[in-house]
């Protein structure tokens, strides 16, 4: 049995909030793959749950007339990973929603409680960086969005305040439209694992593969998720080349602060910044149409 | 204790049952229905053993609140076998010898039956990817493989 002692379903996002108002021990539980194991392992004790389960809303994944992609924050994995959608506008992130857990696990967590747990190695994070992700949060006092960039406070810990509900990821359109995307994650396993490193980079070309706009974002290479903006800014306006990737790993490398952990160390993690990031980018660069001379 | 009366299908039966807020569908399963071909493993969504299959769609029902199941329709291994024959999938286990000490063989039934019942077909690395979220620690994956291609040909 769980540590549970009290538990309340909410029909909308607004009895959410009143849920969560009424009571500032409540904690919201959407596909519970992190929230119930924790409580399992004793790390939440005397667990006060709303859940967001039955909010049909919350699961919605739709386009706006101006080209924005919305994901309900309740979207499990394998919904995003198999929406016509997704696939037809944003398939790196399709692609790294595809490496969570196993079929399972993918069946029942979500993309907003992926985000909302703060780890560093969340898989859906870096592509939801490296697309200026925009998250839609919805609280007692009104409606925010927010950057992605700016949710992430440190380890286990985002900026969602009290009563507030994480309702929908945005990806706008100047932010997917014309990008070849390409996600990485390194792991001991090819299923059930969580990532050693993760990298997502996204590009866009123009002329004669030259790089318009390039972002690459990291998983597992700090505290949280993470841009490398100095290895962004040298790749932009360049033609695509194999030295171009050597400088671009290079300059990633400094701006990590990996840590030592059971999976790897701070060590072999540098090397797996440089390594990845340029395997990341020259696939994101052919995706996106550049050729490879 | 706080209890919630939900209303499932279960292997095709409707159940109507009281369970507590703090069970996992693993435990009424297993407790309350008596359904013990559902495995308990780890217990924290990482071996499979308590695959259970959920509006058709695998699920670890070690992690999944039994309050939850309300509305759902579930089948376990108990359901697959009808009139004591065998359903194509657990034949196709026993034809492959995919069975060494059977714990993680109920939720891997559960879950290449999930994909025979998608009628979609699968190339072996597919299979592979289907059921990788499941552990045998006698490691007869090669047969269990071996089988899910047997149970998913025409």
């Amino acid at each position: 049995m769980y540590d549970i002692v009290n538990y309340e379903e909410a029909g909308t996002v607004q009895e959410a909030i009143r849920l969560l108002q009424a009571n500032p021990r409540a904690r919201l539980i959407a596909g519970g793959s992190d929230l119930l194991v924790k409580i399992y392992k004793g790390k939440i004790t005397d667990a006060e749950l709303v859940s967001l389960r039955g909010i049909i809303a919350l699961k919605d994944i739709s386009i706006e007339g101006d080209g924005t992609v919305r994901i309900g924050a309740c979207a499990t994995f394998s919904r995003i990973a198999g929406h016509p959608l997704i696939r037809k506008h944003v398939p790196v992130l399709a692609e790294a929603v595809s490496r969570v857990g196993g079929p399972q696990i993918r069946n029942i967590g979500t993309i907003g409680g992926n985000i909302c747990n703060g780890v560093t190695s969340s898989d859906s994070a870096p592509t939801l960086f490296a697309l200026n992700a925009l998250l839609r949060l919805e609280g007692a006092g009104g409606t925010r969005v927010a950057p992605i960039q700016d949710f992430y406070l440190g380890p286990g810990k985002v900026d969602l305040r009290q009563a507030e509900v994480l309702t929908e990821i945005l990806l706008t359109k100047e932010n997917y439209q014309g990008f070849g995307g390409h996600y990485i994650k390194f792991a001991m396993r090819e299923a059930m694992d969580i990532a050693s490193l993760s990298c997502a980079a996204v590009c866009k070309i123009v002329g004669q593969n030259v790089i318009a706009d390039f972002r690459l974002a990291l998983g597992v290479a700090a505290p949280t998720p993470m841009r490398c903006l100095r290895a962004e800014e040298i790749a932009r306006g360049r033609v695509f080349s194999e030295e171009l990737l050597l400088e671009t790993g290079r300059t990633a490398v400094t701006e990590v602060n990996p840590r030592t952990s059971w999976r790897a160390t701070r060590e072999y993690r540098l090397q797996l910044v440089e390594e990845l990031s340029k395997r990341a980018f020259k696939q994101a660069f052919v995706k996106a149409g550049g050729v490879l001379l | 204790m706080i209890t919630k009366k939900i209303n499932c299908t279960v292997n095709g039966r409707q159940v109507s049952i009281e369970v507590d807020i703090r069970a996992s569908l693993l435990d009424v399963l297993r407790d309350s229905l008596h359904l013990t071909g559902v495995k308990k493993g780890c217990a924290v969504g990482e071996c499979g053993a308590c695959t259970v299959l959920i509006n058709g769609e695998p699920y670890d029902s070690c992690i999944y609140l039994a309050v939850w199941a309300d509305g759902q329709v579930i089948n376990t291994i108990e359901g697959e076998c009808k009139e004591g024959r065998l359903s194509k999938v657990q034949q196709a286990f026993v034809d492959e010898g995919a069975v060494q000490c059977g714990f993680c063989t109920p939720g891997l039934i559960m879950s290449t039956t999930a994909m025979l019942q998608s009628g979609k077909k699968f190339t072996r690395e597919e299979i592979k990817a289907e059921l990788s979220g499941h552990m045998c620690r006698c490691t007869g994956y090669q047969n269990i493989i071996k089988a899910a291609q047997k149970a998913l040909e025409d």
